[in-house]
């Protein structure tokens, strides 16, 4: 087990290595000018080069990638040529908040999503299959900006029940340790900070998580209809087990393994999404953050967030592969 | 009273088979006993009903099948006790081994827990308990190094170990009756033998009683006392297997009989499948389903049902056929009837 994970960690060195060569070489063949971008339509020639000279811009490519490497091993991901803020620090400040909200999104879309997929596919054929077939159909085609404005609309103007922006009520005078809202609460025992940062979650996760709510509710039922029909469901039940133990042990946990699945193969979809949902909850996120960057060409920024969201999909992929392993034996072993 | 009493079982399930009728029968009317301690055979060709019959007893056909008539076992209906009894009657009182040990055991289950939890289920053992005992079990049908073998899954055991798990699963609560639905098919041919060998040393130390499911003759050969044969959802022939053995009456079971390899047959008698598939059959209600393939068939196997009656005056030995297969008591006798089917094989 420990050696499967050190193997795949060691195999992620050459493709982030890769991957830093081939982003630092297509940031440069956009086309714009960083400086130009910065300064606007009225620079000058001189204060241009100002900047240049200050990022390292006027130095020939290889050089400027040598000096990138080296930063970059070193954990310097350098600073914002819009802000000069060191990027690191930026990223520190702004992607819990982003994390967070793809974390809430994704328990809403796995904690109800297994549970219908798998009473869908228990009444396969049903009312209630029907609705929730439907359903889902309904929730992948559903904009995630489109669904975040109807539930701002709606709890702002008509049903004042949760909170529409923001993260935590700004009266509650929280510590705050590592960015996360929720578990900082939890950290410094202040319960009532922790929950209202839960409570903000509670719409842009909604928000968020009705894609892969609708995704996992479909891969569950074909997934359970798949093994419902198979051998050992039926040698479970001829050995008299009890409906429940059934499901637990000898239907939902086979049928796990696709749903897992499509969990990895969401990051992406998530971290886009989290992107639009924060804008409109007024989330202070990556997301604005990353807008500037891109208008910016703020190559330090750019840099960063790509090699952050690499590095998140590969930790992603290899969590869900070690969750293969604990749910079927057939891949620990190989 | 037999422990379980088989009586007029149909069973059909919607969306036919291309003859007309909405619903499909798989069985119709099929009756048989198995009387506690004994081994009770169940032949036929592949889609005579054999599976269908055996979950129909265990309560586990799919929620569209129909099913109709009675399974009493030990005096109790198991056709029309409430879902939640039989989960109590199943793995208990009647166990089933399947027949393909690849597929039907879990494979992200690990071989212990799936033996102990029907132990827990049906004992209220501890699991400590169930887990010796588990250990035992797989001891007692021959794997070695039980105790490590309880912690690994189906995977790392061979297909006949898995089958022997299954076995060990089947008998963990002292069944009364096990239903063995082809326990050996789907195992190479060199441990086939030795899995038959065990459950019948099994059934035999343990006084349970079997249903043994096959299309093979030659397994029925070595553990039955009695055989039921089905052709195409219907019985056809049944009697003790000595009878049966000697004195197949039903033109079917004769051709099964000839189509399986003897040591008491001749030198350079060739074997003779029966010609056509299950599949040329016509519906019972207009003749015998098996005249396409019958050599003796004629207009008296046509056109009207046929009932199981008793041979004469053999009341044990049952069939259904216009055209039996002579008492064949000597060579003589054998003699005559191949004349006969020349005959009518010329004529036809
Ligand atoms: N779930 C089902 N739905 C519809 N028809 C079924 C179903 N299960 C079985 N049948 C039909 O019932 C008939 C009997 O099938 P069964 O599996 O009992 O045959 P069998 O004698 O066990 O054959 P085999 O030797 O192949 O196992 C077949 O014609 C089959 O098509
Ligand atoms: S009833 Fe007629 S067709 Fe059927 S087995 Fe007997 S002889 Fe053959
Ligand atoms: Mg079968």
């Amino acid at each position: 087990m420990l050696s499967f994970v050190v193997r795949r960690l060691l195999l992620l060195v050459p493709v982030l290595a890769g991957l830093v060569v081939l982003l630092f070489a297509w940031l440069r063949a956009l086309p714009g000018d960083p400086a130009r971008a910065l300064l606007g339509q009225r620079a000058t020639p001189a204060s241009i080069a100002q900047v240049n000279a200050a990022y390292g811009f006027d130095q020939p490519l290889p050089v400027q990638f040598v000096t990138y490497v080296g930063k970059l091993l070193r954990g310097d991901l350098g600073s914002s040529s819009a802000t000069g803020q060191p990027v690191l620090q930026s990223f520190l400040d702004r992607f819990p908040a982003t994390i967070e909200l793809a974390l809430a999104a994704l328990v809403f879309a796995v904690a109800l999503g297994v549970p219908l997929g798998y009473a869908a596919a228990r009444r396969a054929g049903g009312a209630l299959d029907s609705l929730l077939v439907g359903g889902s159909l309904l929730g992948v085609t559903i904009p995630v900006f489109f669904l975040a404005y109807l539930l701002k609309i709606v709890f702002s103007q008509w049903l004042p029940l949760l909170p529409t922006s923001g993260r935590q009520d700004p009266r509650i005078d929280a510590t705050h340790v590592t960015g996360f809202f929720v578990l900082d609460g939890l950290l410094t025992r202040e319960w009532d900070a922790s929950l209202d940062a839960l409570v903000h979650l509670v719409l842009p996760g909604i928000a968020l998580g009705t894609i892969p709510l609708a995704i996992i509710v479909r891969i569950t039922r074909a997934s359970v209809l798949e093994v419902l029909g198979e051998d050992h469901v039926r040698t479970a039940r001829a050995k008299g087990l009890p409906r429940g133990l059934v499901s637990r042990r000898h239907v939902l946990r086979n049928a796990l393994l696709p749903v897992v699945t499509t969990i990895g193969l969401q990051t992406g979809l998530l971290f886009s999404g989290a992107v639009l949902t924060e804008s409109v909850f007024a989330i202070n996120g990556i997301g604005s953050y990353l807008f500037q960057a891109i208008s910016q060409l703020d190559y330090a920024v750019l840099q960063g967030f790509i090699l952050f969201i690499a590095l998140t999909y590969a930790l992603v992929n290899l969590v869900v592969d070690l969750l293969y392993g604990v749910i079927d034996p057939r891949v620990r072993l190989s | 009273m037999a422990l379980l009493e088989v009586r007029d079982l149909s069973i059909s399930f919607p969306g036919g088979s291309g003859r007309g009728s909405a619903l499909s029968k798989a069985v119709d009317g099929v009756s048989f006993d198995v009387e506690a301690g004994q081994v009770a055979g169940l032949v036929g060709e592949s889609g005579s009903g054999k599976s269908v019959t055996s979950l129909a007893v265990m309560g586990l056909l799919p929620h569209t099948a129909r099913v109709s008539g009675s399974a009493s076992f030990d005096g109790r209906d198991l056709l029309a006790v409430p879902e939640r009894e039989l989960e109590g009657v199943r793995g208990r009182e009647v166990a089933m081994v399947f027949q393909d040990p690849m597929t039907s055991l879990n494979p992200v289950v690990t071989v212990g827990t799936q033996i102990t939890e029907v132990l827990r289920r049906h004992t209220g053992a501890s699991r400590r308990a169930a887990r010796d005992e588990a250990g035992e079990l797989l001891a007692r049908v021959g794997i070695p190094a039980p105790v490590r073998r309880l912690r690994e899954y189906p995977h790392q055991l061979s297909g006949g170990m898995r089958q022997r798990a299954m076995i060990a699963i089947a008998l963990a609560c002292s069944p009364k009756l096990l239903i063995a639905d082809e326990p050996t098919t789907a195992l190479d041919v060199t441990i086939q033998a030795q899995v038959l060998e065990l459950m019948g040393d099994l059934v035999r130390e343990r006084g349970t009683a079997m249903l043994l499911i096959t299309h093979d003759l030659g397994v029925v050969a070595g553990l039955c006392d009695t055989v039921t044969v089905m052709y195409s959802g219907r019985v056809v022939e049944r009697a003790d297997r000595h009878e049966l053995f000697a004195r197949p009456r039903h033109r079917y079971t004769s051709g099964l009989l000839a189509s399986v390899p003897r040591l008491d047959a001749p030198r350079g008698q060739r074997l003779q499948p029966i010609p056509g598939t299950p599949r040329d059959v016509i519906g019972w209600d207009a003749g015998c389903a098996f005249a396409p393939r019958c050599s003796a068939a004629d207009d008296a196997c046509r056109g009207t049902e046929l009932p199981l009656v008793s041979d004469g005056a053999r009341d044990r030995h049952l069939l259904r056929c216009a055209h039996p297969v002579p008492d064949q008591h000597d060579q003589h006798d054998q003699h005559d009837q191949h004349d006969q089917h020349d005959q009518q094989e010329r004529s036809a």
